[in-house]
């Protein structure tokens, strides 16, 4: 048990951040994109995620739950070292959070003050997770070359967040708004692309423990896949944001599942990176761990409830699936 | 300038965690008022319910949200701010925390987003069921969250190891023994909070002229069961007292400022503690009365704060939230027996009574926060009651950046309380959708609609 609970533990967490990554990035994505519209539209694209964004940032709180209930040792230490960016997303995700809300309740007045507010804790959040997500991998270091490495994350994550957006804003909206999303999607391509490249160069370059585990045979042959898959799924999206028709179609959903999967594949080339660290370097899953007794404790909450959870959760998706309605509240 | 970290670091926890309670202060209450509001539109089918349903949920959600980020900051700041806390008392805090999301956190945010928006969606079935979710998983949050905050006040079911807190009994654990008198505190304190936030809308509406017949029925809602709930809220604090005095005698004789162990000790109504001179000035007290409170009898011996030299809170803060807490409490009870003797089978009230209650609007949040403080800032020096210091856990930042976060918090927050309450002005200043009421004959068309 002392040595498969860390396991199953690193296993949920980065489940939940991926989820996080994935569900939290399009409505982040979609708060980036909103000075781009214009009014009308910029109702449309937050009614596209009206009904889901409190979920979607809960991932968030799992993710860094599960860190502190698992390896409560790391968790200190990664958030200590992270204080900055992680208050600075703070206050970004408490900005939008509540500007969501009083962008329509505040007086019209105010609704300009508020999108913008939306839009700069978006962007906020968006680039302080990718800043966090740098400093992580390159070890908690705080040298010049993990600066870098840290900014160079900083500026992709966003990049990335924005492609989830359009791909969502093509499934939701109609008319205008969809053909605003397509030439934004074209507009944010390339710059994901070639953050994802650059990070992927930048990965081994920055830590000796990644580029041993990558370059080493008969490793990158099991792993080759990885970046193989990745690149496919970035043709395709180009592919895609070539054929307009397809898009007005309803084949925008493509752009959204390739991002996924490119998403999906760079956790599992993550993992395989950092496992069996818990911090790069520093300290494994089983130094940090919690005891066997609190682990088991917790387990049986999340065997019984994450599956519930997701159930809900498609269940929620499912009442509000096609394309977004203008947001009522009455 | 020498900044403190460890006092800058308690300062930012503290208004941290004041921001974060004043908004499930609201929700917890509020998601049970709301599912009333929707049985009552199911069973009658007057719409003026559905009206008051709608109206409310939208507060709701904004408090919500409110309640989210600010929520989301608490958990953060355990790691950035206290890791030490973590490391040592990870293997009790960490399960119940994670309870608190996995059973309670995603039912809230997942079943509002059909509350707020499945009107045309979904069944008036699902509907309510997604009310009662919420409001179910609100209260389950409060249970995780008072469960381990009692246990930093009253720890059982636990052994120490190499400096690391080991769980024996998670039963003991989670029902620790003020748990019971915690969480009943809570839920009881948020719903009058939520009564009389209900019925001061609902009488400042009255007062504009903006009301209707769903702000009336709202307002009755909220005066009757304040009136209800005050003298119990009473009764279940006299109780919580005696529970504390068992468990954390110190934070009694802060909360009363009795210096020395004194049999029939004087309940001390107002006065300044003063911790240099350790005695009180300006004292008017009531004789016997604190030992008549707490132990049931006129001579019953009531340990000082000499009992525990060096160990104690900081004494002022303590006795005068209390009174704070007190006074609000009491006030509360004689609003609400009036409010109710005047609205009984009417749908009128007096100016003196419309603009009572609008000024208690918020009356709740004075008296939720002025509890929290007397609880925890009386459990000081300890953040685990004998166990574990504030001081041993707190993270070694420079005392600038805490400075400086903190400042950014204070802002934020101040900002974002301003923009709240003037959110809720402004939709409490729209004329009542229920004036355009159309009447509804049964309940089984209100259904077919829905």
């Amino acid at each position: 048990m002392a040595y498969w609970l860390p396991i199953i533990y690193v296993g949920i967490m980065g489940l939940a951040l991926l989820i996080y990554v994935v569900l939290d990035g399009y409505d982040l994505g979609v708060g980036m994109l909103l000075p781009l519209a214009d009014e009308a539209e910029k109702d449309m694209m937050i009614a596209s995620i009206g009904p889901f964004w409190d979920a979607n940032e809960t991932w968030i709180v799992l993710g860094v739950g599960v860190l502190l209930i698992a390896f409560p040792l790391a968790h200190g230490v990664i958030l200590t070292s992270l204080y900055v960016p992680a208050t600075l997303m703070l206050m970004g995700l408490i900005l939008r959070g509540v500007a969501f809300d009083l962008r329509v309740k505040a007086g019209d007045q105010h609704k300009s003050l508020w999108n913008r507010a939306f839009f700069v804790g978006s962007l906020t959040a968006a680039i302080a997770q990718g800043w966090m997500l740098g400093a992580y991998v390159s070890g908690l270091r705080g040298d010049t070359t993990s600066l870098i490495f840290s900014a160079l994350i900083g500026l992709t994550l966003p990049a990335l967040y924005l492609v989830l957006a359009c791909g969502w804003l093509m499934m939701k909206a109609e008319g205008s708004l969809l053909t605003k999303s397509i030439a934004w999607a074209r507009g944010a391509i390339l710059p994901m692309g070639l953050g994802l490249l650059l990070v992927s160069i930048a990965t081994p370059l920055v830590s000796n423990e990644i580029a041993d585990k990558w370059f080493s045979f008969p490793n990158a042959l099991y792993m080759a896949p990885i970046p193989l898959l990745s690149a496919a799924c970035y043709a395709g999206i180009v592919m895609l944001l070539r054929d307009d028709n397809g898009i007005y179609r309803g084949r925008g959903w493509r752009l959204f599942a390739a991002t996924v999967a490119i998403c999906v594949l760079a956790t599992l080339g993550l993992a395989y990176s950092i496992f069996p660290d818990v911090i790069i370097g520093q300290m494994s899953i089983w130094q940090a761990a919690a005891s066997v007794k609190s682990l088991t404790f917790t387990l049986v909450g999340v065997v019984l409830t994450v599956p519930v959870i997701l159930v809900y959760t498609v269940i929620v998706y499912r009442v509000f699936h096609g394309k977004a309605t203008a947001l009522s509240y009455e | 300038m020498d900044l403190d970290p460890l006092l800058l670091a308690r300062i930012q926890f503290a208004a941290n965690i004041s921001f974060h309670i004043l908004f499930p202060a609201i929700s917890i209450g509020l998601g049970w008022l709301l599912l009333f509001f929707r049985l009552r539109f199911t069973v009658t089918g007057d719409q003026a319910w559905e009206y008051a349903y709608y109206f409310w949920v939208k507060i709701f959600a904004l408090t919500f949200a409110m309640g989210v980020v600010s929520g989301i900051t608490m958990s953060f700041q355990f790691g950035t701010n206290w890791p030490g806390f973590m490391e040592r008392a990870g293997n009790v805090a960490g399960p119940l925390l994670g309870y608190e999301v996995l059973t309670a956190f995603f039912l809230e945010a997942s079943f509002l987003g059909i509350m707020l928006f499945g009107k045309q969606r979904v069944s008036n079935r699902m509907h309510l069921l997604s009310a009662f979710l919420v409001a179910f998983g609100t209260t389950l949050s409060a249970f995780w969250i008072l469960s381990l905050n009692s246990w930093m006040h009253t720890p059982t079911g636990y052994r120490i190891e190499d400096g690391v807190v080991m769980v024996e009994s998670w039963l003991a654990v989670i029902f620790n023994p003020s748990f019971p008198y915690r969480f009943i505190h809570m839920l009881l304190a948020s719903l009058l909070t939520c009564a009389f936030l209900v019925a001061g809308v609902s009488a400042w509406r009255a007062l504009q002229n903006v009301d209707g017949p769903a702000t009336w029925k709202v307002m009755k809602t909220g005066v009757f069961l304040a009136a209800v709930l005050a003298p119990l809220q009473i009764f279940v604090g006299d109780l919580h007292g005696l529970n504390t005095l068992a468990h954390q005698p110190a934070k009694i004789a802060a909360m009363e400022a009795i210096w020395e162990t004194d049999a029939g000790a004087p309940f001390t109504v107002f006065a300044l503690p003063d911790e240099a001179a350790r005695r009180n000035h300006y004292a008017v007290e009531i004789p016997y009365a604190a030992s008549l409170i707490l132990t049931h009898k006129t001579d019953g011996v009531v340990q000082g704060l000499n009992a525990f030299a060096g160990e104690h809170p900081p004494v002022a803060m303590v006795f005068w939230s209390f009174r704070v807490m007190l006074a609000v409490g009491g006030l509360m009870l004689l609003v609400s027996w009036w409010g109710t003797w005047q609205l009984r089978g009417r749908h009128t009230a007096n100016k003196p009574l419309l603009r009572a209650l609008s000024l208690m609007t918020f009356s709740g949040w004075v008296a939720v926060l002025a509890g929290w403080y007397v609880t925890e800032i009386g459990r000081q020096p300890w953040i685990i009651d004998g166990v574990l210091r504030v001081s041993d856990v707190v993270a070694d930042h420079p005392g600038n950046t805490v400075a400086a976060t903190l400042a950014g918090y204070l802002l934020l927050y101040a900002f974002l309380l301003v923009a709240y309450i003037g959110a809720l002005r402004n939709l409490s200043r729209k004329p009542a959708a229920s004036l355009r009421l159309i009447p509804v004959t049964s309940a089984a068309s209100a259904n077919r609609e829905a």
